[in-house]
């Protein structure tokens, strides 16, 4: 057993990629979950419209970087409208079904052969990242301390992901302090009071899944810079599902959870992937209970039964006021 | 342990040496396997030639079905299928497609798929000589297949909707009840090795019996906590992913098929072409449909489930018991799942995600009927099906799930309560 190997594989899961990603897709949700009491089930739909948007700007038409972020964002935003123009009269559950549903239609048009010319089928789409790390001011060399370093790619793709983060996280913080922010919490607590004193219920629901899924796009965006290349598969629902398990540890409608949760959450995961594949290689666990590929399988069921046992025995999560969750919206 | 290590070591380096063994592994290729009804099919000539027409190779399926063609560089290849190389009563489901043009990138080996199914006895459907009506031949075959469709959806979607109805959760873990029922019913069909029909029947039973215990020792429980209706959805998720996951890790990634009626030859009735097993498998989840909802209609419990759906506290003053309704309705709704399941997989093959993928399909078709009502489950149930086969008519066929998840938005946009719902359910 490395416990070495697996420490430094871990150290650097809670500041890597997948954290920055996560982090911004769950601060998406937190903003549509936690203060807004949405049910926003497919995020991952809002990342991969913002990343296919971008990639094939660039690798499909030969357009310039910044359009493509530009239309990567202009796509969220239309499909926030599209999704939430139908729903967000409706009831809560009929909003979950109605996202995830939308969601697959989105993976189903990227991956398919028809659309491959433009979205590059199920193998994606490459080479556009070249305008973004033509931007890079680290020269070429590994940073950070001792083992936990990163090459010059990866630390500006992480630089630039964690300002994300942070301005998100900055953003949010003012907006809930503003009197829009207590308006959407007490949409959260109960429309129809706010509706009786005269607010645009709908308006302020929608503001909340434009500014959700704005959020969530920008994790997209590094999602797909930071592994240069986009694939459908990426956003699956799944996807989703481990974002809401993000909020929901961290404390749904706290500023800081998403990114605490999105932290722990792939600590765990790569810890307790990186220790059972150690320990089924050196033989530790036999080979009759488990081999080197059920690994994956193992480290998705602890994810479901965590979230199972989260919202069964700690509803708020780690930071989150048990007064101030969204679960009770019907 | 020193010799886990050897063997774990020797293991890697057969893994290696499987990985490597194609010298041009690094190169591009074509490759695929072809395989009918989950069989490997050997012996069929596929021959690659480049877009301007140079032939590269041709080469002939091994015994598992595989066939590989390394080309020179990356662009764009013509693959061709030598039908009159399929062996006898398989052909290709779409006979127009037997030359598939396929984009290689660099560095990659593509996967090229051609979709294979029993053919008729006579051997291969023979286009018509008049295309209007190959066209209604189409639409009869289409609209066979998508009832088909539809009525295992309806089947899943009863249990659903009846759950929804009398509890208020909205399940994401039912689509897994569907993988456990089809995965049962392998256990008992390819491990123990006893018949389809009677491993069918174990399966339901299993599925009930699963439905009872998560009400039973889960799902009651949490109601009796005064678990929220929203925490209980996303602990449905959790529930599903903790129980995908398992079925990966028991299963394994691939999709198999059961042992029985796999290849068999297809029948012509008027129009329509298709195995025997079909029109069985049909007869069965219809005569299913009926009980159950005759059950619904006729019997005590089945008056007093739709009593709870309607107005679960109404119906304690009246005199039902609730807690005892629910439970039957999550044992018979578990069992007829199962049931759902196991035709899927007879339909489909199983594999650890079949619940999932067809659970979105189950919704539409609940939300379309009108979420909570039974019999509206039913109907819009059937309207997916059908509306999923027959688009295929004007959409290719990867994309037809897209179009039937596309009429649940609108659905919502107009009809928001479905076809048989009422307007208050909505809230």
């Amino acid at each position: 057993m490395d416990w070495y190997a697996i420490f430094v594989t871990t150290v650097k899961a809670s500041i890597g990629l997948e954290t920055v990603v996560y982090a911004l897709a769950a601060i998406g949700v937190n903003v549509q979950f936690g203060y807004a009491g949405l049910l926003n089930f497919g995020q991952a739909a809002f990342l991969g419209v913002a990343a296919y948007g971008m990639a094939v700007t660039v690798a499909t038409f030969h357009l310039p970087f910044w359009l493509g972020i530009a239309i990567g964002l202009v796509a969220t935003v239309i499909l926030a409208f599209l999704l939430g123009i139908p729903t967000l009269r409706l009831r809560a559950d009929y909003l979950a079904i109605v996202t995830i549903a939308a969601a697959e239609i989105v993976r189903l048009i990227f991956r398919s052969v028809k659309f491959s010319s433009v979205f590059g089928g199920s193998d994606g789409r490459q080479n556009f990242s070249g305008d973004f790390f033509a931007m890079n001011p680290y020269a070429p060399g590994t940073y950070g301390i001792g083992p936990i370093s990163f090459n010059e790619r990866v630390s500006w793709v992480l630089t630039v992901g964690w300002v994300l983060v942070a301005l998100s996280c900055a953003l949010v913080y003012l907006l809930m302090k503003s009197p829009w922010g207590r308006v959407l919490k007490a949409i959260r607590e109960d429309e129809d009071a706010v509706r009786s004193l005269g607010k645009n219920v709908f308006s302020y629901k929608m503001q909340a899944l434009v500014l959700g899924g704005v959020i969530g796009c920008l994790g997209g965006f590094v999602f797909a810079l930071g592994q240069a290349s986009v694939q459908p598969d990426l956003f699956s629902t799944e996807f989703t599902f481990y974002a809401y398990t993000i909020v929901i540890l961290g404390g749904a409608a706290r500023v800081f959870s998403p990114v605490v949760g999105a932290a722990i959450f792939w600590v765990l995961l790569v810890f307790v992937g990186n220790t059972l594949s150690e320990a089924v290689g050196a033989g530790v666990i036999p080979a009759s209970i488990m081999t080197v590929n059920q690994v994956g399988a193992v480290r998705f069921m602890l994810v479901g039964l965590g979230l199972m046992l989260l919202l069964i025995f700690r509803p708020q999560g780690i930071f989150g006021d048990k007064r101030e969750i969204a679960l009770d919206a019907r | 342990m020193r010799r886990a290590v050897i063997a774990f070591t020797a293991f890697l380096g057969g893994l290696v040496f499987l990985l490597a063994s194609p010298a041009w592994a690094d190169g591009e290729a074509l490759k695929g396997t072809l395989q009918n009804q989950g069989q490997p099919v050997n012996g069929v000539k596929i021959s690659v030639v480049t877009e301007d027409g140079q032939p590269v190779k041709e080469v002939t399926t091994g015994a598992d079905g595989k066939w590989e063609v390394p080309v020179p560089k990356a662009g764009k290849y013509k693959v061709t299928l030598d039908q009159k190389t399929l062996p006898k009563g398989v052909a290709l489901k779409f006979a127009n497609r037997a030359t598939l043009d396929v984009q290689v990138y660099e560095e990659s080996q593509r996967n090229v798929l051609f979709a294979l199914v029993p053919a008729g006895a006579s051997g291969a459907p023979t286009p018509s000589s008049s295309s209007e009506s190959s066209f209604w031949d189409r639409v009869a075959q289409l609209t066979f297949e998508g009832f088909n469709l539809g009525l295992i959806i309806a089947l899943a979607a009863m249990g659903l909707s009846l759950v929804f109805g009398t509890t208020g959760l909205t399940n994401f873990a039912h689509g897994e009840l569907l993988t456990l029922g089809a995965m049962s019913a392998y256990f008992f069909n390819v491990v123990v090795g006893i018949p389809l029909i009677w491993a069918a029947v174990a399966a339901v039973v299993v599925g009930g019996a699963f439905g009872w215990l998560q009400d039973a020792f889960f799902w009651n429980k949490l109601r009796r906590r005064g678990s929220s209706l929203i925490a209980m959805m996303i602990i449905s998720i959790g529930l599903a992913l903790l129980m995908r996951y398992i079925f990966l890790f028991v299963f394994g990634g691939e999709s198999s098929a059961y042992l029985d009626y796999n290849a068999q030859p297809g029948i012509q009735v008027g129009p329509i072409s298709a195995a025997p097993k079909n029109f069985i498998a049909m007869g069965i989840e219809l005569v299913v449909l009926v009980i159950v909802g005759l059950a619904l209609l006729r019997t005590r419990v089945g008056k007093a489930a739709r009593a709870v759906a309607d107005n679960p506290a109404l119906a304690a003053s009246s005199g039902i018991n609730v807690e005892q309704v629910i439970r039957i309705i999550w044992t018979v709704g578990g069992a007829v799942a199962a049931l759902a399941g196991v035709m899927l997989g007879l339909a489909q093959n199983v594999n650890y995600q079949m619940g999932f993928q067809i659970l979105l399909l189950v919704f539409a078709g609940v939300t379309l009927g009108g979420l909570g009502t039974a019999f509206g489950a039913l109907v819009g149930s059937i309207v997916v099906g059908l509306f999923i086969q027959l688009s295929t008519l004007v959409v290719p066929t990867e994309l037809k799930t897209v179009g039937a998840l596309m009429v649940l938005i609108l659905v919502m946009l107009f009809r928001p309560q479905g076809i048989l719902g009422r307007r208050e359910r909505i809230g």
